[in-house]
C-alpha cells in the first residue's frame, strides 16, 4: 500500500522524522518498500497564469506567451504543445532552481527574450515522464508558491503488507498501528452522521447473508456528477496511486484508503426493483467496469438488481449500473463480504482490485456504517444532493465473531524464553485495542473487529514480541541432547560420490527439472513427459525424464563458447510416469566430448571414445566395493549409438546406460562432436558393500597366460564370464591384457590374452589342478563361443 | 728397497690417472692385488733378515696403506663423479605441468549446501530430503495455508493439476518428517524448489536449505541464537542480524532475517539490510497436522536461499550465472 506520509501524520504525528518512521514500520513487520519524495527539490515555483499566446515569429513549434505570477507579466517562450490563453501552470522564474540544481537565467529562444519556464510533471519530479504542460486546475491561486498549493513536502510511503495485517492497509489502520508503535495519540477526523434529508430508500434483500453478513445502502438523490474533485482529494489519491476519475468514484476510492472499507456507488436509475444480494447462477453474465464480459459461476457472490447482476460482490461493479455522465441519483454501497466468500475468486476471474484484496484478507466488520456516513458527508460536500436514511440489512449469527483467546503467563516464557511483566503484557494488549481481562493464569484476551489475523494465543504471543521488538528479545544456543546421528556405512555419501567425479575431471552442473519438449522427446522418444500446466515459456514446459536433456544443453552451450574438452555430470530427480504414478528418481549422469585431455606437453591429443567414459563409471562402480555386481550388457537405445550402448546391470537388475549419442540424436540437439553420455540409477549405485576381511593366503599363486581365439561379435563379457563360470572357486584374477585384430588371424576373428591366477586359501595348489580348470574352461568356451586356442 | 718408493710414487700416479672404477680396479690389481707388485714385496719379506723384517714390514705396510687409502679417495671421487653425471643426465625441467592433472569442481550451490549441511550436521541436524512434485496437502494445507488463502499468492506456484504441483519451498519435507517421527527432530531440508518467476532477480527454480528442530523447551531465543550463529559461522565474521516481524502460515512468530552488509568503497563504507530468509515458531495448527502435541513440544523452523547466501558469500553478481552451467563460471569454484 502506498500513501501520503502527511496524510497519514493528520491522523498521528509523532516527533519522528520520515527516516524513523519508516524503520519503525519496518521493524514492525509492515515492510516498508519504498520513501519517495513527492516532487523533486526545487523553488522559486509559482502558480502562474497564460494570460496571452502567439506564435513564435521564427518557430513553428515554440509559443510566445505573457505569462502572469498575479502582480508582474512576464514574456514566455514555450515549447509545449497544450499551452493556451487563461492556463494555469507551474511557473519557474527567473532565480528559479529545478530538481538537478537547475537554475532558471533568462534566456533567447530563436532569437525572442524569455523570462523563466513553465513546467511539465516530469521536470519538477513529480513524474518518471509527462506529455506537455501541467494543468492546475481553474481554483488555483495565482502567484501562490507552487509546493505549499500542492503541499508537496510531502513523502510518498509504500509498505508491503504480509497478508495477515489487512488491517493496516487504511490510513485509519497505518495510523493506529503507528500510534502504538510510537505511543502517540491518534486523531480521527470528526465524522458525524449525516441526517436524512429525503425519505428514499432502495429495497435490499440479502439471501447470502453468510457470505454478506452485513449490507448498508443509501440513496442520493441530485448529485452533480460534473462537480471537481478537490484537491486535496486528487493529491492524497494520487500519492497513493489512484488516478482521479469523477467526483463519486474518487470519494468511494477515498474511504477505500482512509478507513480500509471499499464501496460501491449504483446509478440509482439503472437498479430494476431494489437490491438482492445471492450468489450468481451458474453462467450468468456480467459486464464489469473494465468492459470485459464474464461468465459467472456458482460460487461467486454478486449484488443484483429484481432481473440481472450489477456487480461481482466485493470485487469490481458493473459497467451498466456503475456511475455515469448521466448519473443524478445514487446508491451508495457499504458492505461486510466475509473473506472466505471472495478468497480466491478474484483470481479465479483473473482479476485483482484494490476491493477484493481487502476483503479476502478481512475488513474490519464494523466500519461499514462509519464509512457510509463519511462517503455521504463527501458526496454532499462536492456533489450535493439530498440523502435518504441508510438501510442496514445485517445476520448477526454470520458476523464473525471475535475469538476469545487464554494468554498464559507460562506460554509466554515458553515460546520467548523471556518473563514479561504482567503491566507490560495488558500495556502492550491494550494499545493494541485487545479488551483484556486478567485471569489467575494469564489474561482472557478479546480482539478488535479489525484483527482477524488473532485467533490463537500464538498470535498474541507474537504480538508481544513485536511491539517489544524482536531483536531486544532474549537469546540462546539450544542445548544439544540428540544421539550420534546414523550414517550406515553400507551407503556412499552423496558428497563422496561427487567428490569422485571432480577428482576425475568433472565439473557439476545444476541444469532445470522442467525442459524443452523436443529435445527431451529427441533423447528419451518412448516416454512421454509430464507436462506443465503454467510453465514460464514453452522452453521449460515438460519436466525432464532424463538429466541428460539438461547436460546436452549445457556441454552444447560451452561447445558454442570454443571449450574443448566438456565433462558434465549432474545429480537429482529425473520424473518418470508410470502406469502406477509418477517415479521421481533419484539419478546421476555424466557427459563428456571433445578431448580426452586437456592439451598438454607430455600426452598426444586425441578425442575421447566410448571406453574414457566407461572408465570413468567403471571407477565409480569400484567404490562401492563390489564391482563384480555390475555388468554392461550389449543393448539398444533409440538415442543411442546402436554399436556404441550398453544397459548397465547391477545384480541383474538395470540401473542404467552409457553409450554415444546417436547421430540422428546429435543432429536434432545441434552438436557436430561425438557425446558420450550415462545415466545411473543413485540409490542403487549408493548401495555399497561393508569390506569383510578374509585371510591372506600364504600359498603361491599361479598363473596361466591364454591367448584366444573368438569371432569379432563374440562380446568379451561372455568369454569373461565362461571363463570365471568354469576356472573353479580358486581362481583369483582375471585379466585381459591384449585385443589384437589383424594379421596371422581369420578376418572375422580377434584374439584375447588372459592372464588367468590361482591362489588355494590353506594348500598349494597343484599344476594338474590348475592344469584341469584350463581344460575345463577351453572345453566350455569352444563350445559355448566357438573359442580356440591361438597356434 | 729403494725401489718401493718408485713403485708406491708409480702405483699413486697410476691411481691418480684411473679415469673410472674399472681402471681403479686395475689399479689396486696391479699393486695390491694377490699378485700385485706391492702385494709381492711383501710376500719377498720371508728373505729379508728376521732381524730387518718388522721394520721393513713396517716401510712395505706404510707404503700398501698408502696406495690403499689413495685408492679409496679415488674411488670415492670417481663414484661420486659417476653419480653426479648421472643424475646429471636424469635432471628434468620440474618447472614442466604434472602430467593428467584433472581436477573438476562442485557447482557453487552444492558447495554452498555442503558447508551449510556440515554445520549443522555437527550440532546435531540430519539431512532430510523429498520429493519436487508435491501434493497441495504437504505443499499448502499441512502448513496452514487452505486454498484461497492469500498467502497463496506470495507463492506462484506451478500446477500440473489441480492438486499436484512442484513444491515452492522445501517445507513439505518438514511435514514429511514430522509425519513420519515424534520429536525430538533436528533437520535440515535442503533441495530445488520452484515458483513461477522470471527476472534479473528471480529464477523459475532455485535451492532452498530449512531446519527445523522441534522438542521440548524450545523458544524463539533458541532459534535467534541458531540463525545468529549459522550466519557468523557460514560469512566467517561477526555479523549482525536483525529479526524483523514478517508473516508465514506456517510460523507464529515468524520473522524476516536480514544481515548488515558492509562494504567498504573508494566513498566509505557503506552499510545496508539485506534479507537472508524467513524463519518462526513452528505453528500450532502444523503441529496439529501431523499428530505432535503442541503444548508438549514447540520447534522453530528457518529457511533461507542458497544462491542468495552463495552470491552474497562468493560475490557473484548475477542470479542466472547458476544454471547456464558455463564452465568459465563452474571453474571458478574449485
Amino acid at each position: 500500500m502506498k500513501f501520503s506520509e502527511q496524510w497519514l501524520r493528520e491522523w498521528v504525528n509523532p516527533e519522528i522524522d520520515t527516516q524513523e518512521l519508516v524503520d519503525q514500520l519496518t521493524l514492525a513487520g509492515l515492510e516498508v518498500d519504498g520513501a519517495e519524495a513527492v516532487a523533486g527539490k526545487f523553488s522559486g515555483i509559482v502558480v502562474g497564469q497564460v494570460v496571452t499566446r502567439e506564435q513564435h515569429p521564427d518557430a513553428d513549434k515554440l509559443s510566445l506567451c505573457q505569462v502572469t505570477d498575479g502582480t508582474e507579466t512576464f514574456q514566455i517562450v514555450c515549447g509545449a504543445a497544450n499551452v493556451r490563453e487563461g492556463l494555469k501552470i507551474p511557473f519557474a522564474k527567473i532565480g528559479a532552481v529545478l530538481p538537478g540544481d537547475f537554475k532558471i537565467k533568462k534566456a533567447k529562444l530563436r532569437g525572442v527574450e524569455s523570462f523563466g519556464m513553465l513546467c511539465a510533471e516530469a521536470e519538477l519530479g513529480m513524474a518518471e515522464s509527462s506529455d506537455g504542460l501541467m494543468e492546475l486546475p481553474d481554483s488555483a491561486t495565482v502567484g501562490m508558491d507552487f509546493r505549499e498549493y500542492l503541499n508537496l513536502d510531502d513523502t510518498v510511503i509504500e509498505v508491503d503488507l504480509t497478508p495477515n495485517r489487512a488491517d493496516c492497509l487504511s490510513i485509519a489502520g497505518l495510523a493506529r498501528e503507528v500510534g502504538v508503535l510510537s505511543r502517540t495519540a491518534v486523531t480521527a477526523p470528526e465524522f458525524a452522521p449525516v441526517a436524512p434529508a429525503i425519505d428514499d430508500v432502495a429495497s435490499i434483500e440479502v439471501s447470502a447473508s453468510d457470505a454478506c453478513p452485513r449490507y448498508l445502502g443509501r440513496v442520493v438523490k441530485g448529485v452533480n456528477v460534473k462537480a471537481e474533485t478537490p484537491l486535496w482529494m486528487v493529491e492524497k489519491l494520487r500519492r497513493s496511486g489512484i488516478r482521479s476519475i469523477d467526483p463519486v468514484v474518487d470519494i468511494t476510492n477515498f474511504v477505500l484508503l482512509e478507513l480500509g472499507q471499499p464501496m460501491h456507488a449504483f446509478d440509482l436509475n439503472r437498479i430494476e426493483g431494489g437490491i438482492r444480494v445471492r450468489m450468481a447462477e451458474q453462467g450468468e453474465k456480467l459486464t464489469l467496469l473494465d468492459g470485459q464480459e464474464v461468465e459467472l459461476t456458482a460460487d461467486t457472490l454478486v449484488i443484483a438488481d429484481h432481473a440481472k447482476p450489477l456487480a461481482m460482490a466485493g470485487v469490481m461493479g458493473g459497467e451498466h449500473s456503475g456511475v455515469n455522465e448521466e448519473t443524478q441519483d445514487l446508491l451508495l454501497e457499504a458492505a461486510f463480504f466475509n473473506p472466505i466468500s471472495i478468497a480466491g475468486r478474484a483470481r479465479n476471474y483473473g482479476l485483482h482490485t484494490d476491493s477484493s484484496h481487502r476483503f479476502e484478507r478481512g475488513v474490519d466488520y464494523n466500519i461499514a456504517r462509519t464509512a457510509m456516513e463519511r462517503a455521504t458527508q463527501l458526496v454532499l460536500d462536492i456533489c450535493g444532493g439530498q440523502p435518504g436514511p441508510v438501510t442496514e440489512v445485517a445476520s448477526e449469527a454470520d458476523l464473525p465473531k471475535a475469538a476469545d483467546i487464554t494468554l498464559r503467563r507460562k506460554r509466554i516464557e515458553q515460546v520467548l524464553s523471556l518473563t514479561m511483566a504482567d503491566d507490560e503484557v495488558t500495556d502492550i494488549l491494550v494499545r493494541l485495542g485487545m479488551n483484556t481481562e486478567a485471569s489467575e493464569e494469564g489474561w482472557a484476551v478479546t480482539a478488535p473487529s479489525y484483527r482477524f489475523d488473532m485467533a490463537i494465543e500464538a498470535d498474541l504471543i507474537e504480538e508481544l514480541a513485536r511491539i517489544y521488538g524482536y531483536n531486544r528479545l532474549p537469546v540462546r544456543t539450544p542445548a544439544a541432547a540428540t544421539p550420534l546421528a546414523k550414517a550406515p556405512e553400507s551407503r556412499m555419501a552423496i558428497r563422496d560420490l561427487r567428490r569422485q567425479m571432480i577428482a576425475r575431471g568433472f565439473q557439476e552442473a545444476i541444469t532445470y527439472s522442467f525442459v524443452e519438449p523436443e529435445l527431451q522427446k529427441a533423447l528419451d522418444p518412448e516416454r512421454e513427459a509430464l507436462a506443465l500446466l503454467n510453465p514460464i515459456s514453452a522452453e521449460m514446459s515438460v519436466m525432464r525424464t532424463t538429466l541428460l536433456t539438461g547436460l546436452v544443453s549445457a556441454a552444447s552451450y560451452n561447445l558454442k563458447r570454443q571449450q574443448p574438452r566438456v565433462r558434465l555430470f549432474e545429480t537429482g530427480l529425473r520424473f518418470v510416469p508410470e502406469a502406477d504414478g509418477l517415479k521421481q528418481i533419484p539419478t546421476l549422469a555424466m557427459l563428456v566430448c571433445g578431448n580426452r585431455l586437456t592439451q598438454s606437453w607430455s600426452e598426444q591429443e586425441a578425442p575421447v571414445d566410448f571406453f574414457d567414459l566407461k572408465g570413468d563409471v567403471e571407477a565409480l562402480l569400484a567404490r562401492g566395493g563390489d564391482a563384480s555386481a555390475y555388468r554392461f550388457e550389449v543393448a539398444q537405445h533409440p538415442a543411442l549409438h546402436p554399436g556404441q550402448s550398453a544397459r548397465i546391470l547391477k545384480n541383474g537388475q538395470p540401473i542404467g546406460w552409457i553409450g554415444a549419442l546417436h547421430p540422428a540424436t546429435q543432429k536434432k540437439v545441434g552438436v557436430k562432436q561425438a557425446l558420450f553420455v550415462a545415466e545411473l540409477d543413485l540409490e542403487a549405485i549408493r548401495d555399497i558393500a561393508v569390506p569383510s576381511y578374509e585371510d591372506i593366503s600364504k600359498f603361491p599363486e599361479m598363473r596361466r597366460d591364454l591367448a584366444l581365439v573368438v569371432a569379432q561379435d563374440v562380446p568379451v563379457d561372455a568369454v569373461l564370464s565362461g571363463i570365471r563360470a568354469k576356472a573353479g572357486e580358486y581362481l583369483i584374477k582375471l585379466n585381459l591384457f591384449d585385443v589384437y585384430v589383424g594379421k596371422g588371424i581369420d578376418p572375422d576373428r580377434k584374439s584375447l590374452a588372459l592372464g588367468l591366477t590361482w591362489q588355494h586359501p590353506s594348500r598349494t595348489l597343484t599344476d594338474e589342478e590348475v592344469n584341469d580348470s584350463v581344460s575345463s574352461v577351453l572345453a566350455h568356451l569352444e563350445d559355448s563361443l566357438g573359442a580356440t586356442l591361438r597356434g | 728397497m729403494e725401489n718401493l718408493e718408485a713403485l708406491t710414487q708409480q702405483a699413486l700416479a697410476a691411481v691418480a690417472a684411473a679415469g673410472d672404477i674399472a681402471a681403479l680396479d686395475q689399479v689396486r690389481v696391479q699393486y695390491l692385488g694377490k699378485k700385485g707388485e706391492i702385494s709381492a714385496l711383501m710376500k719377498n719379506l720371508g728373505n729379508v733378515a728376521p732381524e730387518d723384517r718388522p721394520k721393513i714390514g713396517a716401510v712395505i705396510n706404510e707404503a700398501r696403506d698408502q696406495v690403499q687409502n689413495a685408492l679409496n679417495e679415488r674411488k670415492t671421487a670417481l663414484e661420486t663423479e659417476a653419480l653426479n653425471a648421472k643424475l646429471a643426465s636424469e635432471t628434468v625441467d620440474v618447472t614442466l605441468p604434472g602430467r593428467g592433472v584433472q581436477e573438476g569442481s562442485l557447482h557453487p550451490v552444492t558447495r554452498t549446501l555442503e558447508r551449510i549441511e556440515g554445520f549443522f550436521a555437527n550440532a546435531g541436524y540430519q539431512v532430510a530430503e523429498g520429493p519436487e512434485v508435491e501434493d497441495d496437502f504437504h505443499n499448502f494445507e499441512a502448513l496452514n495455508i487452505p486454498s484461497h488463502h492469500p498467502a497463496r499468492a506470495m507463492h506462484d506456484t506451478f500446477y500440473f493439476d489441480a492438486s499436484t504441483l512442484l513444491r515452492t519451498h522445501t517445507s513439505p519435507v518438514q511435514v514429511r518428517t514430522m509425519e513420519s517421527q515424534q520429536p525430538p527432530i533436528r533437520i535440515i531440508c535442503p533441495g530445488r524448489v520452484y515458483r513461477c518467476d522470471y527476472d534479473q532477480t528471480h529464477s523459475p527454480m532455485f535451492h532452498q536449505v530449512e531446519g527445523l528442530l522441534v522438542d521440548k523447551g524450545i523458544s524463539f531465543a533458541d532459534l535467534k541464537g541458531t540463525i545468529q550463529e549459522f550466519l557468523s559461522v557460514f560469512f566467517e565474521r561477526d555479523l549482525v542480524i536483525r529479526l524483523r516481524p514478517s508473516y508465514f502460515p506456517f510460523t507464529e512468530p515468524s520473522a524476516e532475517i536480514d544481515i548488515e552488509w558492509v562494504i567498504e568503497t573508494p566513498e566509505g563504507t557503506k552499510r545496508r539490510w539485506l534479507e537472508v530468509g524467513g524463519c518462526g515458531m513452528v505453528h500450532p495448527e502444523v503441529f496439529k497436522h501431523v499428530n505432535i502435541d503442541p503444548e508438549e513440544y514447540t520447534g522453530f523452523a528457518f529457511g533461507m536461499g542458497v544462491e542468495r547466501l552463495a552470491m552474497l558469500r562468493y560475490g557473484v553478481n548475477d542470479l542466472r550465472l547458476f544454471f547456464e552451467n558455463d564452465l568459465r563460471f563452474l571453474q571458478q569454484f574449485k
